[in-house]
């Protein structure tokens, strides 16, 4: 502002240096009325303000700044609900997340159970299983043992009648003679013991 | 004459009207007054006539333009500054959009004769003035009286504090209005100096090249000025104001 003002005394005065007729004219004009200095033109441009500038003045107070002022206040009030819309949609987000987080733990708790419930059902079972099968298995090896134990007792009654037979025999065939069966019997049972 | 520097604020009559003695014509200034309101009126009004929830170029310069006002209104002078606020904003429009036209060629500009300016700068004050008196009464004087000044030196402060409000109205309004004057005498003055050296011939014309640029230059410098002046009448209206408001400060 002060180097136009500056930019102007010295353009002015350059102005009327070079230009004699110029300098007339606006010495001329200072004497007669510089025009913003006339003051006869006062009354008319005060006039004209008052009126112009009344009417911008209503205008504005009463149609373009109401207006102004309400668009401004609905986008406001636009983004606070929206923004109210948001946090509120932000935390059922949440909520919903937390309620899945803990479903889920509570699944793969029940899981858990179930897995471990299997297992130790599975393990009765099979222990019952086991237990059946090795009483089954003693029950044959005790039937089997008997059986051995028949088998034997029969075949050594039988070592004991061939013995007796074969003593009879040999008896008869060395000294002649019967030899009969008790004193036989006898005999071997004195040699196996 | 068209190298006049001077010429371009010549007031005409457009239409003679004299009531009582004085002289109420209807002028080129008038015309331009007019002109200014119009322009601005409509252009606020016609870009947000649409209302539109996400603005557009022009509706978005205007809503700017409030809330630019509204700020600085607010800053200044505080929530209750804001009941002044058409009229801080009807002054900064105006003034504004009459720097802006009389920066077309040929056009008038209304804000570069003193008895406009201060008439805008009387009406600010006034309505300080008038405020101030109906709503504090005669507390509206402790303006004058700054608190923590030891009371010898009381007087001298109240003369001080007395002289520069009255010389508000005088700075407020000279400023605005020699701005306006400045700028467009330069203006006029260098592009004056391209036609009168083209008339000399091929050296005039390549001679003519340095105000021609000068002349874009200042032209540029002048929207800066017109933006600028209308900003610091706006500001010190809502300065003011905030006397008018809270005079105790």
């Amino acid at each position: 502002m002060f180097v136009a003002s500056a930019f102007a005394a010295s353009a002015q005065d350059a102005a009327e240096a070079t230009h004699t007729e110029t300098g007339v004219a606006s010495e001329g004009a200072h004497k007669a009325g510089f025009p913003p200095f006339d003051s006869s033109t006062f009354p008319s441009q005060l006039l004209w303000l008052a009126i112009t500038f009344g009417l911008f003045y209503l205008f504005l107070k009463r149609v373009v700044l109401p207006r102004i002022g309400g668009i401004l206040e609905v986008r406001r009030d636009r983004i606070a609900q929206d923004l109210d819309q948001a946090a509120r949609m932000k935390e059922e987000a949440d909520q919903a997340v937390a309620a899945y987080e803990q479903e889920l733990a509570e699944a793969r708790k029940k899981a858990n159970v179930i897995g471990q419930e299997a297992r130790d059902a599975a393990k009765v079972e099979a222990d019952a299983e086991r237990r059946s099968v090795e009483k089954e298995l003693e029950a044959k090896l005790g039937e089997a043992e008997k059986r051995i134990a028949s088998i034997k007792d029969a075949a050594m009654r039988d070592v004991g009648t061939i013995a007796e037979d074969t003593a009879a025999s040999i008896v008869q065939e060395l000294v002649g003679g019967r030899l009969d069966k008790a004193s036989a019997a006898a005999a071997v049972k004195a040699v196996k013991q | 004459m068209a190298n006049d520097p001077i010429h371009q604020f010549q007031i005409s009559k457009w239409i003679p009207i004299e009531i009582g003695g004085l002289d109420f014509s209807f002028t080129n200034a008038s015309a331009f007054m007019v002109a200014t309101v119009v322009a601005a009126g409509a252009f606020l009004f016609l870009t947000t006539s649409s209302r539109g929830l996400v603005p557009g170029r022009l509706q978005s310069i205007s809503e700017m333009s409030y809330e630019f006002v509204a700020s600085m209104l607010r800053d200044s002078a505080g929530s209750h500054g804001m009941r002044f606020f058409p009229f801080v904003f009807s002054i900064f429009m105006f003034v504004l959009m009459a720097n802006l036209l009389g920066l077309f060629p040929y056009f008038f500009t209304v804000t570069s004769h003193i008895i406009v300016t201060f008439a805008l700068a009387l009406l600010v004050i006034g309505t300080v003035v008038v405020y101030g008196f109906w709503k504090h009464g005669f507390g509206f004087l402790k303006l004058f009286v700054p608190q923590g000044v030891p009371g010898i030196v009381v007087p001298l402060v109240v003369l001080i504090e007395i002289v520069s409000f009255l010389s508000r109205p005088v700075s407020l309004s000279v400023r605005l209005f020699a701005n306006m004057l400045a700028g467009h005498i330069t203006l006029k003055v260098f592009a004056g100096f391209v036609t009168s050296m083209s008339a000399l011939g091929a050296v005039g014309v390549a001679g003519a090249v340095l105000p021609l640029i000068m002349t874009v230059a200042i032209t540029g410098l002048e929207f800066l000025v017109a933006f600028m002046q209308a900003y610091v009448f706006a500001v010190l209206t809502c300065m003011y104001l905030n006397d008018a408001v809270h005079p105790g400060h």
